[in-house]
């Protein structure tokens, strides 16, 4: 898609996110808790990237420092030759609008004493639509866009279900015309039924707009089917970025190979081995030497309990790249060759 | 299927009382599952498969929910009538069930060692010693490291997963026939899923017994059962054996749910196909068939009355007046 010639909307380099883990009598900071380490990841304009983990591997966290609810600790948030992570609150106000957020749980994201209306309103007001009227029908127009009839305006929060909140939580999301909106699991709280409805909406409202996502989900069929690119998430690491198709048929790094063989498939004849990783994540507190993932790795050899491996293309191409000693090793070809065969499924 | 099955639920009706009025969660749910089989459950919030489930294990609010009509028979034996104390003894004994939220399962003020051997107490008559060797024992076998160390902790000393697997332990040790899981692994990350999913095949393997899986995800369904019960707003929209539905779904809310997923193989970015509308509140329920006002192609008929379940085949039934019309 010719992405060498178009520019990042948003570049991350460096980015580290650490909270202190507060404990003892004195309440006194002991830990820290790496929750984002080091990570480098672009956004183009107009795409989806899909940000996939599992629970605690920082995913939400990386979210929320690029819509920057967080200080980060570390690094740049480059966008539009600003800092996004240097600059006060004050200073973040105009970019505010163009970097929008969509959460998990939209009852809690909506103010449960606002109708409708006064949700959409804020935003507007906050950034300057003085003129009531004028709001009125941006609250119409915004409602229409996101399929609820006019009349919800009055109505509040709670009269509405899960995916009509939902709804309303996207509606606001687009209200100051943002280039990127930051989707943290906006599906998952949903059933079945109303998610394919709000994955359609969030597709619509890109090919409109032209917006880019940040789209983070556990779910990889959910989060493969509406992403450009994905970046695969541990312990607070990128592990592993391509474009999604390369990601489903070409996964290279030993955790993406197990996520997606860990995926239920919906379609009982479909025979494949299942490589079923050992443990739990470990914490992101204490998080193994060297490569964060060799004591659930299925392929860890020698450097990988000593050596933390960097992120690298993979055979040279910038489009995919992977933090694993093996897929750039010599002689280690054969090797990840084994390991996805013994990974890989049957048809 | 020449011998009668392990459990068979026929026209099951439950109700509950509310501030509101008298909502009726189950209408008529019949299925059934032999010895050592697996069945999944499968539905969206509100169809009912966790009220099937409190209703099978008479572990229903009281004294708000109540089953008015219908029979649960387990082993022959009718369930639903069943006074409380007998009731007991085979809840844990030869039923067991796993919960969605391992942590809400477990009392966090007791060890595990005091929650695992709580059920031989109850139910056997074996001694402290042997009591303690067996819940080590069947720690072990669920997978857990160092299992005589854990059974002087508490729930919160433990992950998630191993939370999950404990739970299990508690629900199993006693060699139940039927297991009964309840989202067991929706609260759990994908990795951790596949182990647990894993681990309830190798002991239902190992122990013969059959497990009802209750959950949402039709991919789970897919790798682990072999028939199911499609439930829809408190009834069975479809039922049959997992390969047939998913083959060849005919009711119209089972073609809908599986199309719009998304799946790993799909087209990316593509529009998905949906089920238009919102699942119904059991309060406000559209008369006939209660998928009549999401269907593509309800007719005044769909409008009017409720569709019987036919057989399309010994491995397929469906509760659609339409399925078998020309669309």
């Amino acid at each position: 898609m010719g992405r060498t010639i178009v520019k990042p909307l948003l570049e991350i380099s460096h980015l580290s996110m650490h909270f202190p883990v507060k404990s003892g009598l004195l309440r006194r900071s002991t830990l820290v808790n790496r929750a984002v380490n080091d990570v480098d990841l672009s956004i183009y304009p107009g795409e989806t990237l899909g940000l996939v983990g599992e629970s605690g591997c920082g995913k939400t966290t990386l979210g929320r420092c690029i819509a920057r609810l967080y200080q980060p600790t570390q690094g740049q948030i480059h966008y539009q030759g600003v800092d996004l992570a240097s600059l006060n609150q004050r200073a973040l106000l105009p970019y505010r609008r163009d970097i929008q957020m969509i959460f998990q749980d939209p009852m809690e994201s909506l103010n449960s004493r606002h109708t409708v209306k006064e949700i959409l309103e804020e935003p507007l007001i906050i950034h300057g639509m003085a003129s009531a009227q004028a709001r009125d029908t941006e609250v119409k127009r915004l409602l229409d866009l996101v399929g609820l009839p006019a009349r919800s305006a009055t109505r509040f929060p709670f009269e509405f279900s899960g995916g009509q909140r939902q709804r309303i939580g996207i509606a606001r999301a687009i209200a100051l015309k943002p280039k990127l909106i930051v989707c943290d699991e906006p599906v998952s709280a949903l059933d079945v039924s109303i998610q394919s409805q709000i994955l359609n909406l969030l597709l619509d409202l890109q090919s409109e707009f032209g917006l880019a996502y940040l789209f983070i989900a556990h779910d990889l069929a959910v989060v493969k089917h509406i992403s450009d690119r994905i970046a695969i998430m541990y312990l607070g690491q990128v592990v592993e970025t391509a474009s999604s198709e390369t990601i489903y048929q070409n996964p290279r790094h030993p955790y993406t190979q197990s996520l997606i063989s860990a995926s239920p498939v919906p379609d009982p004849t479909t025979t494949r081995q299942r490589v079923i990783l050992k443990g739990d994540v470990p914490s992101p507190i204490d998080p193994p030497k060297g490569c964060h993932f060799h004591p659930r790795c299925p392929a860890c050899f020698a450097p990988c309990a000593d050596h933390p491996p960097p992120l690298e293309p993979i055979h040279g191409s910038e489009d995919h790249l992977a933090r694993c000693h093996m897929v750039n090793a010599p002689g280690a070809a054969e090797d990840t060759a084994i390991i996805a065969q013994a990974l890989g499924e049957a048809n | 299927m020449s011998h009668s099955p392990l459990l068979e639920v026929q026209d099951l009706v439950t109700e509950f009382e509310t501030d509101e009025g008298v909502v009726r969660a189950l209408d008529g749910v019949s299925f059934s599952i032999g010895e050592g089989q697996t069945l999944g459950l499968v539905g969206e919030s509100g169809c009912g498969k966790s009220v099937t489930a409190l209703s099978i294990m008479g572990l229903l609010p009281r004294p708000a929910g109540r089953i008015v009509a219908g029979s649960i028979l387990f082993n022959n034996q009718r369930l639903n009538t069943l006074p409380t104390r007998s009731m007991e003894t085979i809840r844990g004994q030869s039923i067991g069930m796993v919960f969605q939220e391992p942590m809400t399962a477990l009392n966090p003020v007791h060890t595990i060692g005091r929650q695992l051997t709580e059920s031989l107490r109850l139910h056997t008559n074996l001694n402290d010693q042997a009591r303690i060797q067996a819940a080590v024992s069947m720690l072990d076998r669920v997978g857990i490291p160092a299992p005589d160390i854990r059974m002087t902790e508490y729930p919160h000393q433990l992950s998630g997963g191993m939370r999950q697997r404990v739970v299990i332990a508690m629900a199993l040790i006693c060699q139940p026939k039927l297991l009964i899981a309840d989202e067991p692994t929706t609260a759990l990350d994908v990795t951790i899923q596949a182990q647990i999913l894993d681990l309830i095949k190798d002991l239902q393997n190992e122990m013969g017994m059959a497990v009802i899986m209750i959950t949402h995800d039709l991919g789970v369904i897919a790798e682990t059962c072999e028939s199911m019960v499609v439930m829809y707003a408190g009834r069975v929209a479809e039922r049959g054996s997992v390969k047939q539905i998913f083959g060849s779904p005919m009711h119209p809310y089972t073609q809908g749910l599986l199309s719009s997923i998304p799946k790993l193989d799909g087209i990316p970015k593509s529009r998905l196909p949906v089920i238009e509308g919102i699942v119904p509140s059991l309060f406000d329920l559209p008369t006939g068939c209660r998928f009549n006002n999401r269907c593509a192609r309800a007719i005044t008929l769909c409008r009017e009355s409720v569709p019987a379940l036919r057989e399309r085949q010994a491995d397929q039934i469906i509760a659609c007046h339409l399925w078998d019309e020309p669309s």
